[in-house]
């Protein structure tokens, strides 16, 4: 009656980058009780050797170059490896390396170069992979944990610094909260479809919808419960109160890391349950997904007072985090795009390719922060920009590019990634979110030039430390923002296979 | 064999491997390493160009056509019919060049070891050359014009630096070098508009500028081989539409009545013909210094000799008779332009060779009479002795490279004496000494012998002297003139003969004129007394040189010459260009002709030598026809050039000038700036900015936006507001948006239940 798989049938080979990363973590984790407190940086290499080995492996995985074990499920379905997931953890390793090479620095004069940053940094990555790779619900509400815990622990890694401690205890009384819609979520859509895998629930949502199973309203519910759940993790109105506090609390390499992390994590999710699982779930047959118009008005709502309000923000981590708010209903816009089955692909390659450009630009942008910023954590204000463009030519060269490229404009890979979200948002006849956003870039640009003029057409003395890990990491943004930007063919080849919607 | 043909790439990438060589180690190899790169890819090329020979032989002189590598289709634009291969063409007139360019090319290049040794640029110099080399032989393998172009383009880039390769002299020197080189860069210009002209009409009116296509066997169309025309024409006619350009214009002459369209007119074929020969014939007057563009050779021999000898005389020069030989279908077909050619040839042998008899400066004589003997092969072309002409380029290469390397090599001398007084302290620095000015030399022969005997044999041949090879080529030319005026009455063959016939007169006497004032009598300057043989790499090419001077006319006896035709077979030359050259003809042997040429110029010598005796020559601060009164007025006129640079400047460029100064001053400045530009554009622009600015553009479009900024602003600072700090306030906004959410996904299902 209850058969146990045998370890073979598991496909245990799929799950490769990830689970290597998870296995290697714990022996990391272990391996860190002998390294001597002075010498940390030893942990923080490995971690860096580890994150290499494993990008390698990705992106030969992306390239189709290797296929590690065979077929796209693992663990019975629990798993899924296309190359959806092999994107994601391109994105998500690429994320954690540039973190480790933000942070080493910042944690050795700041005091709090402790061996479980890296560790925990390695966890988190893991969440954001197994969340792009989860084929049941269980796995996303375990890999969202996964992700969550890690962060807010990070968020109060500079202990005993009051900012640091209130944002870690702030995300994670209101990550908890949030947690429990997603729970409730999922609880409702066991009980509509019986199942938590996502292939079967879309085979159930599809028999609901054809009127042959009832439940309906148990989906929906469950579908908007998991939508808030979700929608908290990627930080959209009105779930993002927690965003400008923490990120402003939150030492700012963990900031750089999980501003991209959790929000790839989150989108991930939220493409597999949404465009995959319920992806069918109309009102009527045939007709758009029914959890399309809400995921548009989010995203309508996020564009506009993420945008807004970064306005009158006067500090540059607060201003980065309602900019982060704003890319996130950009990324609403793709997500609910794919609520039509003809765009589907499109829309979530579109947001493979906004999250891709996003996390160079977004980790590259807060590395010049963690550059002007001072051991005491002061000093991230907007006048610290002021005048770094005589001081620093090159920093200041890589932050406009940065901020060209959050603003949307051509030769980024800011551009390349709006350019995909709008077309999708065209294609599946979402007019509104797309004027919106593209009137919203334009207001974007208001607060990301005042900061290039600040650069440029500004003077003031600057003190600015940038040891060559951040050096290279600023580097590394930039050089790939402006690549992708020019190039943006290497995107769309990347993100050519990706498909989420069940055959049939 | 035949995979010999496809070795020929090498031709152009073994010198170009071997001035990227030189180029990026040339100053890491130092002299010697850069001469044996130099020399040997020039070397290689030369073997690869006589295992083509070998290979042409051994496959009955089939025409190959050989893709290159790396370049593929080059130009290609298929939705517009346009298909440009890079593609080699080997067949024996392509041969013939390669070997005349890389064998005398690799001559010169070891002579230019010794020329060069000491020059602090030594290895740009070889550089250049074997740049040059890459260029001429791309253009003469080339299967179309336009790869001709490229390389005709590439070889004036090589010869504008070669010229000017000294600009640095000190003393106003390194300025004339540059004029120089400037001046032969912007004639020859002139004359490759007319090619480029002359190539888009031809693309225009063909579709295509490959010469054949591949597998395309010319079509002969000689009057006497009327069958095999009837022939082949049949065959061409079953593959309409694709022929190279040669065998499409045989088949519209054959066919008749063909009309080329030009939008707004149309021409007859054979009109269109005349227009694209004609406007070659320009691009030819340019490259090969015909009249009116031949003013730039004489000066370009301000470069180094070796240059003048190699580009300026054997080679680059000629590109222009190879190119109207490559066209010959085309100038066969229109007697208008063969007409023309023939006197442009005539006139410029004639012109060139009456100059040449005024001049002091040894290579600017040796330069003259390049531009009169490369009259001669154009006025070839005219008369239709392709075979003739490209004879004549052969020998010529072989005794003009000769004179002008023997003339270094004097050069060279003089310079040594003149150093050895300097370093004795003999004689104060004399101002006025030029050591390639033939008043300051003499009595050279006993100085120099090898120099004077390879001089000599250079000279006897280029006067046309039995047995030398100049004798031949000449021979075969005049004959054939003659032959057209005797034969079909044409008027242009017996002007071609009457003129050619007095130039080779003026030839032999400037020449042995040449040879008393450098080489007989006495030294007439102490430089020239202390004047040293050049060492054995200079020397060794000159005897090589001089050797084929002797016996290159032995490819080509002409049919019924007693002994020799027996000996090394009857025009074995032409028979050769006949697979290649479509109207390549054999001339005729007439003894009666010959003997008077010879006798002419044998003539002409012993009047040389009676003018320029050892007397005369003892003081030649005055030449000798300057100080009779019979020849006074005639030798001013040759020793002044004619006037000829002054007509232009006077009617030329002087008028061109004061236009441009009257186009820059009355109409650029003060109408177009002045006027239009400041009055009517800038003004009324002003106007019209201005209220575009204070009303428009800060009135309304301002405001509205400054606006818009500030209700931006306040809700902002509103918004700002509700973030309060406290997570209470962000877990009920947490609460109230999943309530917003719950009910925007239920609002359809809450509507059906309610029954709005």
């Amino acid at each position: 009656m209850f058969e146990v798989p045998g370890l073979g049938d598991l496909n245990v080979a799929a799950t490769l980058p990830v689970t290597s990363l998870v296995l290697g973590t714990c022996i990391l984790l272990i391996v860190d009780l002998f390294v001597p407190t002075d010498r940390k940086h030893i942990t923080a290499w490995l971690a860096a050797l580890g994150i290499g080995v494993l990008l390698v492996l990705a992106l030969l995985a992306l390239g189709e170059i290797t296929e590690f074990g065979d077929g796209e499920e693992a663990f019975s379905g629990m798993f899924v490896a296309d190359a959806f997931t092999d994107m994601i953890n391109v994105i998500a390793l690429i994320t954690a390396l540039l973190g480790v090479m933000v942070a080493y620095n910042y944690l050795e004069r700041t005091g709090i170069q402790r061996g479980e940053y890296y560790v925990l940094l390695l966890f988190a990555t893991a969440g954001v992979m197994f969340m792009g790779a989860a084929g049941d619900l269980v796995v996303v509400f375990v890999a969202l944990e996964l992700l969550s815990i890690p962060l807010y622990i990070l968020s109060g890694f500079r202990r005993p610094q009051e900012a640091s401690e209130e944002s870690a205890l702030k995300y994670f009384l209101l990550g908890a909260f949030a947690s429990g819609f997603l729970v409730y979520g999922i609880a409702l859509i066991y009980g509509a479809t019986g199942t938590t895998n996502l292939h079967d629930i879309w085979q159930a949502a599809g028999d609901i919808v054809a009127g042959h199973k009832s439940g309906r309203f148990l989906l929906l519910g469950g579908a908007g419960l998991a939508l808030v759940g979700l929608g908290f993790k990627v930080a959209a109105v009105p779930f993002h109160m927690w965003t400008p506090d923490v990120y402003q609390g939150a030492p700012t390499p963990v900031v750089a890391y999980m501003s991209v992390a959790a929000k790839a994590g989150g989108f991930a999710a939220m493409a597999r349950v949404l465009a995959s699982g319920l992806s069918n779930f109309a009102l009527d047959p045939g007709e758009a997904a029914v959890w399309q118009d809400t995921v548009w008005l989010l995203a309508i709502l996020t564009m506009l007072l993420g945008n807004v309000v970064a306005i009158v923000q006067t500090d540059l981590k607060r201003l980065l985090a309602y900019s982060s708010i704003a890319h996130a209903g950009y990324i609403l816009i793709a997500v609910a795009a794919a609520g039509t089955a003809a765009v589907a692909d499109e829309a979530v390659q579109s947001v493979a390719i906004y999250l891709m450009a996003y996390a160079l630009t977004n980790v590259g942008a807060f590395a010049v922060i963690v550059a002007v910023e001072r051991d005491d954590a002061t000093n991230t204000g907007l006048d610290s920009m002021r005048g770094l463009a005589n001081a620093r030519p090159w920093l200041a060269a890589a932050m406009a590019l940065f901020m060209f490229s959050l603003t949307g404009i051509p030769l980024t890979a800011g551009f390349v990634g709006k350019w995909f979200v709008f077309k999708a948002a065209l294609a599946a006849d979402l007019i509104p979110a797309a004027v919106v956003g593209v009137v919203t870039s334009l207001v974007s640009a208001f607060y990301y030039l005042r900061i290039v003029w600040l650069m440029y057409f500004e003077e003031s003395e600057v003190e600015v430390s940038t040891p060559w890990p951040l050096a290279w990491a600023i580097g590394v943004a930039s050089v790939g923002t402006l690549l992708l930007g020019m190039l943006p063919y290497i995107l769309t080849d990347m993100v050519r296979e990706i498909t989420l919607a069940f055959g049939g | 064999m035949e995979n010999f043909f496809d070795l020929v790439p090498l031709v152009v990438f073994l010198p170009l491997a071997g001035l990227l060589i030189n180029l990026f180690a040339g100053k890491q190899l130092g002299e010697t390493g850069v001469s044996i790169v130099a020399v040997g890819a020039s070397a290689a090329a030369f073997l690869v160009a006589v295992l083509l020979w070998i290979a042409q032989v051994d496959t009955g002189y089939q025409a190959a056509v050989i893709d290159a590598p790396l370049l593929g289709d080059w130009i290609s634009i298929p939705s517009a019919g346009v298909n440009i291969p890079w593609q080699f063409r080997v067949d024996t007139l392509s041969v013939t060049m390669m070997l005349v360019v890389t064998g005398v090319g690799s001559l010169i290049h070891f002579y230019a070891v010794g020329y060069m040794h000491g020059d602090e640029r030594f290895p740009r110099f070889f550089v250049y050359m074997n740049l040059f080399l890459v260029f001429m032989l791309l253009l003469v393998t080339g299967n179309n014009f336009l790869m001709m172009f490229v390389g005709w383009e590439g070889v004036g880039l090589c010869s504008y630096l070669l010229i000017g390769f000294w600009f640095d002299k000190p003393g106003g020197e390194g300025w004339k070098n540059s004029d120089a080189a400037r001046k032969a860069f912007i004639v020859n210009r002139i004359g490759d508009f007319g090619l480029i002209l002359g190539m888009l009409i031809t693309f225009w009116t063909f579709g295509t500028l490959d010469y054949y296509l591949p597998d395309e066997k010319p079509l002969v169309a000689h009057t006497e081989t009327a069958d095999v025309e009837a022939h082949q024409a049949g065959q061409a006619a079953g593959s309409a539409g694709l022929m190279g350009v040669f065998n499409q214009a045989e088949t519209w002459l054959e066919e008749g009545d063909h009309q080329v369209e030009f939008g707004l007119f149309s021409l007859s074929f054979e009109a269109t013909l005349t227009v694209i020969t004609l406007l070659f014939l320009l691009g030819a007057a340019g490259k090969s210094a015909q009249i009116p563009l031949f003013v730039w050779l004489p000066d370009a021999m301000a470069g180094p000799t070796p240059v003048s000898a190699f580009i300026h005389a054997a080679t680059m020069v000629t590109a222009g008779v190879y190119m109207m030989v490559r066209s010959n279908v085309f100038y066969h077909a229109s007697d208008v332009s063969s007409f023309v050619v023939t006197l442009v040839g005539a006139s410029t042998a004639i012109v060139a060779g009456f100059i040449a008899v005024g001049q002091w400066d040894i290579k600017r004589v040796l330069a003259y009479s390049t531009v009169s003997q490369l009259g001669f092969m154009v006025a070839a072309v005219g008369v239709g002795a392709y075979a003739a002409a490209m004879f004549h380029l052969v020998t010529h290469a072989f005794f003009k490279a000769l004179l002008f390397l023997a003339s270094g090599s004097v050069i060279h001398g003089m310079e040594h004496g003149h150093h050895h007084l300097e370093h004795d302290g003999e004689h104060v620095h004399d101002e006025t000494f030029d050591p390639q000015d033939m008043r300051f030399m003499g009595g050279l022969r006993r100085k120099m012998p090898l120099t004077y005997w390879t001089y000599l044999s250079g000279t006897l041949a280029l006067a046309g002297i039995i047995p030398f090879a100049g004798f031949w080529s000449k021979d075969e030319i005049l004959a054939d003139a003659l032959k057209l005026g005797v034969d079909e009455g044409r008027l242009d063959g017996y002007l071609g003969f009457a003129i050619l016939l007095i130039a080779a007169v003026f030839t032999a006497f400037y020449m042995w004129r040449q040879v008393s004032m450098i080489f007989l009598g006495g030294p007439r300057h102490n430089a020239a007394d202390h004047a040293e043989e050049s060492g054995t790499v200079m020397i060794a090419p000159l005897v090589v040189l001089a050797f084929f001077s002797l016996v290159a006319g032995m490819i080509n006896i002409p049919g019924g010459f007693p002994v020799l035709d027996s000996l090394f077979g009857e025009h074995k030359f032409t028979g050769w260009l006949e697979h290649s050259v479509t109207y390549a003809h054999a001339g005729q042997f007439e003894g009666l002709l010959a003997t008077s040429a010879v006798v002419l110029a044998l003539a002409a010598i012993f009047a040389a030598r009676a003018v320029y005796n050892n007397r005369a020559l003892k003081d030649l601060s005055h030449d000798p026809l300057e100080l009779d009164e019979r020849t006074s007025g005639m030798f001013a006129l040759a020793n002044a050039k004619l006037y000829w640079d002054e007509f232009y400047f006077k009617f030329i460029i002087y008028p061109f000038q004061r236009a441009a100064r009257w186009l820059a001053e009355q109409l650029d400045w003060h109408f177009w700036h002045d006027f239009v530009h400041e009055n009517v554009i800038y003004r009324h622009f002003q106007r019209v900015t201005d209220f575009l600015t204070q009303p428009v553009d800060r009135g309304i479009i301002d405001r509205a936006f400054i606006r818009l900024a500030e209700w931006t602003q306040a809700l902002a600072a509103r918004v700002r507001v509700i973030q309060t700090g406290y997570v209470r306030t962000y877990a009920l906004s947490v609460l109230l948006g999943a309530l917003l959410v719950m009910v925007i996904i239920l609002f359809p299902v809450i509507r059906e239940l309610l029954g709005i």
